[in-house]
């Protein structure tokens, strides 16, 4: 922590003597601390091959720290040239407040479709203001060698997915599903918002919650809790007290067949365990059901609109737009997927696996993100706690259903 | 002709340090989160709302269910620390204070160690010792034949918060136990003594001579307790998360007004609710402070030597 920081000390201090030469210097805002290695090693020196009068520096904080720092640094008029943007609000709120730059008109936006740009513009889709970088798709990784050794393969619908899991527990010799409920966020993320879209079909139902015209009592949308509540008797001993570290140290370590996953584990995962994986999106209903997977818009890149380098940081904004950078950062940072709308080769197999179901399957993105979790009380903490209780057996599929369409009704107008 | 009494300047100026310090980083932030809580913000303009956010607070379902919840758990917590910590700090410090105990020393030091250490650690630690997966509570339970006792507590709604609390127990019971340490060393040896000739000797000489004795530090003892869990936060923040899961069963005032200041998540903070919530939380310590000032401390009898 300390070494980090006294580097982000001597770079900045680097950056204020460098601006009196010819070249300019742009900072990058990010809270992406994990990938520092990889922007100073492999993405600032192939822009600035190319850039020779451009230096370009990746000052990032600690991801928990991340918008609180930001906020303050830009009230203050310190932040950096570009910014690494969350999706949605925390976005939103700063270009409402003038302080990310308005990027509507920029020509590699096209790249992009609308699905992506989403997590980056205005309510009514007339203003973006961040170059959309990467997403995370969400769906589950296995232990192969297991898998080969029970003689089980990945399944396509729930049917068989509760039938391996139910094989894999009579065997004994792995937990079924590396899962806890500790933490709860898992439960929601990698339960509920990972399974839920193969009942809600996707983006139809996402837009019809957020329009009314659905609510979050109908079945399609009670069905995946019920699915939820029948996990709990194949996840490990205990389960309500195992945290995320302790679910992702379980599968590493080879002790369970199935992690219910984001695709941000999978360079983690490749780095810790030492037998083979393989990934399967969620199992659908029925067989010939229409696919759907989570693919989250995850960061994007804006401008500060206070920046004194625009020309500088827009030059390296127009590259982040193109399939060049697409390639590099998608192979750099496997499991952060490139959101342009151009064919980009993904060297790594289980993040080229996940990346394959944009082609079979419809994307669509978390539920509660867009507009959803603006009000008291938030429906993304809601779903948390829901989906938590749902898995431990203290909340009926309907009960916990029913409260968070209460929550959302009580300031959501549509809702009403 | 009276003779004018020379302005006593010393004392403004010896107090004019300490005063400017505590004012700038305590009471004037103390006066400021008061005045917050007075405010709302709509459509990004600051409007003047007097007591509103408290009426959404008590009177909004959503504000107020939380609120509730809050405060019973953070009353049982607080109820768990008196019961449990300071009978058996009392206790702890009768034993040490006893001249034919060995090692005296070292007890004192490893009973009051964890005290100092951070809250981070002793949650980190804990979370790990009662981990169904890795940790050695289930083992050692095995070990004596009463595995079936252990249960994920941390996970459970209906544990988790005791567990906390007896943690936390586990971290503080070096302060009763120290305070009322002093407190026995303290009592002249001639009242022993005399306790000794008129056949007043162990454990009813414990009862009737020493705990009238040391029932002043008792008193304040059980009111550093009460301000410190009614403003606990970090301890199931590191244990349990911001969200004081399992389904809230946690949550505390701290955490409350934690993930309403600050944000959670999706959740975006309200620095002015937030403000509410802290105020309440000095209303309700205050309120505690000045009961046991005027209701409890002023009856102590008190001895003089």
């Amino acid at each position: 922590m300390t070494k980090t920081f006294s580097l982000l000390l001597a770079s900045t201090v680097l950056a204020g003597t460098a601006a009196w030469g010819a070249t300019t210097t742009i900072t990058i805002e990010s809270w992406r601390n994990d990938d520092l290695t990889v922007w100073q090693q492999k993405i600032i020196p192939a822009f600035e091959k190319t850039h020779p009068d451009i230096k370009v520096v990746f000052a990032p904080s600690a991801p928990t720290e991340y918008n609180a720092a930001l906020n303050s640094k830009l009230d203050a008029g310190t932040a950096g040239d570009l910014i690494t943007c969350r999706p949605f609000d925390a976005s939103l709120a700063l270009f409402k407040k003038g302080q990310l730059a308005d990027l509507s008109d920029l020509p590699e936006l096209k790249n992009f479709s609308d699905v992506a740009k989403a997590a980056w513009q205005t309510d009514d889709g007339k203003h973006t203001f961040c170059m959309p970088m990467a997403s995370v798709i969400h769906g589950f990784i296995y232990n192969a060698d297991a898998f080969t050794k029970l003689g089980i393969t990945p399944p396509k619908t729930q049917d068989e997915f509760f039938a391996d899991l139910e094989k894999i527990k009579k065997d004994g010799s792995y937990v079924p599903l590396a899962m806890g409920t500790h933490d709860q966020w898992e439960a929601a993320t990698m339960g509920y918002e990972n399974i839920g879209p193969d009942y809600w079909k996707g983006e139809e139902g996402r837009k019809a919650i957020i329009a009314g015209s659905e609510k979050l009592t109908d079945p399609q949308w009670v069905e995946p809790f019920k699915v939820l509540a029948k996990w709990a008797p194949y996840m490990g001993d205990g389960f309500q007290a195992q945290t995320y570290p302790d679910s992702q140290n379980m599968f590493t370590l080879g002790r369970a067949a199935i992690y219910p996953a984001g695709s941000w584990e999978i360079s983690g995962f490749e780095k810790q365990a030492d037998f083979k994986m393989g990934a399967f999106p969620p199992p659908l209903p029925k067989a010939g059901d229409t696919c759907y997977i989570s693919d989250q818009p995850d960061h994007a890149m804006g401008l500060n609109a206070a920046s004194k380098h625009k020309e500088a940081a827009m030059v390296f904004l127009n590259w982040v737009g193109t399939a060049d950078f697409a390639t590099l950062y998608g192979n750099a940072l496997p499991g952060f997927f490139p959101l342009i709308d151009k064919p980009v080769k993904i060297e790594d197999p289980l993040a080229n696996e996940m990346l394959s179901w944009r082609q079979s399957c419809k994307p669509t993105m978390r539920y509660t993100y867009q507009i959803l979790s603006r009000g008291t009380p938030n429906l993304e903490n809601a779903l948390w706690a829901a989906s938590a209780n749902v898995i431990n057996g203290t909340q009926t599929p309907e009960a916990a259903a029913a409260e968070l369409q209460k929550d959302l009704a009580s300031w959501y107008k549509p809702q009403q | 002709m009276a003779e004018r009494r020379p302005v006593r300047w010393h004392i403004g100026v010896f107090l004019a340090p300490a005063v400017a310090v505590y004012t700038a980083v305590m009471i004037f932030p103390l006066f400021a989160t008061l005045d917050l809580s007075l405010y709302r913000v709509v459509d990004k303009a600051t409007h003047f709302v007097g007591l509103g956010n408290f009426a959404t607070l008590f009177g909004d379902p959503h504000w107020s269910e939380h609120f509730w919840n809050a405060l019973k758990n953070n009353t049982w917590f607080f109820l768990i620390n008196m019961a449990v910590q300071n009978p058996i700090g009392i206790g702890l410090a009768a034993l040490l204070s006893s001249p034919r105990l060995r090692f005296a020393a070292a007890y004192r030091t490893a009973i009051f160690v964890p005290t100092i250490l951070s809250f981070v650690i002793v949650g980190f630690v804990w979370k790990l010792i009662l981990s169904p997966l890795w940790g050695i509570a289930p083992d050692l339970l095995k070990a004596v034949g009463l595995r079936h006792f252990f249960a994920p507590w941390l996970g459970d709604p209906h544990y988790a918060l005791t567990t906390i609390a007896l943690i936390s127990v586990w971290q503080f019971i070096g302060i009763p136990m120290m305070l009322i340490y002093a407190a026995l060393l303290s009592i002249p040896d001639e009242v022993i003594e005399a306790a000794e000739m008129d056949g007043i000797t162990g454990i009813s000489q414990f009862w009737k001579i020493k705990l009238p004795l040391i029932l002043p530090s008792i008193g304040i003892v059980s009111i550093l307790t009460f301000v410190g869990n009614f403003n606990a936060f970090d301890l199931i923040y590191v244990a349990q998360g911001a969200l004081a899961g399992p389904d809230y069963s946690t949550d505390i005032l701290g955490t409350f007004l934690y993930r309403t200041f600050f944000g959670f998540q999706l959740q975006l903070g309200d620095p002015n609710m937030g403000a509410t919530i802290a105020t309440v939380m000095f209303a309700i310590i205050l309120a505690g402070v000045c009961l046991y000032l005027f209701g409890i401390q002023r009856r102590l009898r008190r001895y003089q030597f």
